[in-house]
């Protein structure tokens, strides 16, 4: 497991059925691109999430596949449908097999 | 363009163009609340008239990302400090927390530091350590290293949007007076002192970056250079590599006495921490 | 034929320079590989498709990017200067609000960037966008 990887997301609390809202999601992660060197000149080798996935009660919002060029902490903006109360799941997936999870519930108000 | 990214409903701001040569006149609100980036320049600071946040001298696209909270990548840091604030660590079987229950009763704490306590200069960092070794019995942290920089950050945020104001006189004035002589003094191959930079430049260009005043009202800072929070400490020492000298040490006397005179040239503005620069 | 000087010198400037004629789309190509791949091969269109990135970036490290495709089904990002072009590929599920998504992405310099949206009618559509990388000042 890579160390102090720590999610964060932002997602409203209520919404009415049928909104479209906006998440906003952020993961404490290094993003080692594999093309810098240490101090002997040897390459430090490629670590990163590869992989977000996004999903609404089991359906998915967005899968999205991270290349190096990620920033580091990787944040990702976008919208999702929101036709029912229920809760949202977020997944990351690292290069090291590590899986980092959070979810969040949402109230129809 | 159907949404912005950066621009949040939340955030109240007037955006001036791209790179102005001088400084812009946006205006800084963080979830709503307004944050002072100006201000009358202190009395004693005779080569100023206002003095300006770093935040000003970025560009619109930074800027942004201190208006919201969750946009500003700080604070997966400030998070870890929270984490770090609740850990039990030490002989003592305690964690910061133990004592500290509500880490907001820190308002004020920031703004005053550095201070001096029984004749010597004391940075957050100092009390933070003296607190790990002589009541928790831990290990101290590393001055300028992650774990300082993370519980720095959670306690200097509880000051956010209060006005910097450290003593100057006093049994502060021989430190701040040794501050003052630092900030003038040219060293290096380059043989430049802050001032060339940070008074006689602050607005200009240098190749590419746009030259700030060097306040530190929003330290510990989150660079997008190296996409973590780093300590004032930490920026003089880059500083004085950047004009070839060999830079004090981090947590020493001088850079002590530096952060005291930049605090003071720096009183009237608000606490920013953690802001975000380049 | 006789090789004078001048020959030689004229014969040799031109081999260099097919030589190196040759070779030169290094970058661009591996964009259009990443590309092909992408759309098997497909023809891609402007238009359709709302990018944006600073004009400017403060620092190559930390540059925010925005894509925008109704009707998309996935959006491929591309930095075709980066030494390898691609950034990321948004894939938008059914429970998808819009066809958008931002990031945050790593320049190695000043390039275009590019989006290319494969559509729901399993057409293709693109647009670019340069972005200036800067070097800080003091090099710190």
């Amino acid at each position: 497991m890579a160390k102090g990887v720590k999610p964060r997301v932002k997602v409203p609390k209520s919404a009415a059925a049928g909104d479209v809202i906006t998440i906003k999601t952020l993961i404490s992660h290094k993003m080692e691109s594999g093309v810098r060197k240490d101090g002997d000149g040897n390459i430090i080798p490629r670590s990163i999430i590869n992989r977000f996935v996004a999903d609404f009660n089991g359906q998915n919002i967005i899968d999205v596949t991270l290349e190096p060029a990620i920033s580091t902490n990787p944040y990702f903006q976008f919208k999702a449908m929101v036709p029912e109360a229920g809760e949202f799941k977020f997944t990351w997936y690292d290069d090291d097999g590590s899986v980092y999870e959070t979810s969040k519930k949402i109230k129809i108000a | 363009m159907e949404f912005k990214t950066l621009l949040t409903s939340a955030a109240i701001v007037v955006l001036s163009a791209g790179f102005a040569s001088a400084q812009d006149d946006s205006i800084l609100a963080v979830d709503g609340d307004v944050i002072k980036t100006r201000a009358a320049a202190p009395a004693f600071a005779e080569n100023l008239d206002t003095v300006y946040s770093g935040w000003h001298f970025r560009s619109g696209e930074t800027q942004a990302l201190q208006m919201d909270d969750f946009e500003n990548p700080a604070f997966v840091f400030v998070d870890q400090g929270i984490d770090l604030f609740d850990k039990v660590e030490g002989s003592e079987g305690k964690a910061c927390a133990s004592c500290h229950e509500d880490v907001a009763d820190f308002a004020g704490l920031r703004s005053s530091l550095p201070r001096v306590e029984n004749g010597e200069l004391v940075t957050m960092e100092n009390l933070v350590n003296e607190c790990r070794t002589e009541r928790m019995g831990a290990e101290p942290w590393k001055y300028t290293g992650g774990q300082m920089t993370a519980v720095t950050a959670l306690i200097g945020l509880q000051s956010r949007g209060m006005s910097i104001n450290v003593a100057v006189d006093g049994d502060a004035a021989p430190f701040f007076e040794r501050g003052k002589d630092l900030y003038y003094q040219r060293v290096g191959q380059l043989d430049m002192a802050c001032s060339n930079c940070h008074e006689d430049n602050y607005g200009v260009m240098i190749r590419a970056d746009h030259l700030s005043q060097g306040q530190i009202n929003g330290f510990p800072t989150y660079r997008l250079k190296n996409a973590k929070l780093n300590s004032a400490h930490a920026r003089f020492k880059g500083c004085m590599k950047n004009i070839r000298a060999t830079p004090f040490k981090v947590g020493g006397e001088e850079f002590k006495a530096l952060e005291l005179y930049l605090a003071a040239r720096g009183n009237g503005l608000s606490v920013e921490t953690p802001s975000v620069r380049n | 034929m006789e090789f004078t000087r001048r020959n030689l010198l004229a014969l040799g400037s031109g081999a260099f320079a097919a030589a190196s004629f040759a070779g030169m789309p290094a970058f661009a190509s591996k964009t259009d590989d990443a590309i092909s791949a992408f759309t098997g091969g497909a023809s891609v269109t402007e238009g359709g498709i709302d990018l944006t990135a600073p004009e400017i970036a403060e620092n190559g490290n930390t540059v925010p990017v925005s894509v925008s495709a109704p009707g998309a089904v996935s959006i491929m990002l591309l930095a075709t200067g980066n030494p390898t072009p691609a950034v990321a590929t948004f894939n938008f599920g059914a429970m998808a609000g819009t066809r958008s998504g931002a990031t945050r992405i790593r320049l190695a310099k000043t390039q275009d960037v590019l989006a290319v949206a494969k559509m729901a009618d399993g057409s293709f559509r693109t647009a670019g966008t340069t972005v200036k990388v800067t070097i800080g000042g003091c090099g710190g």
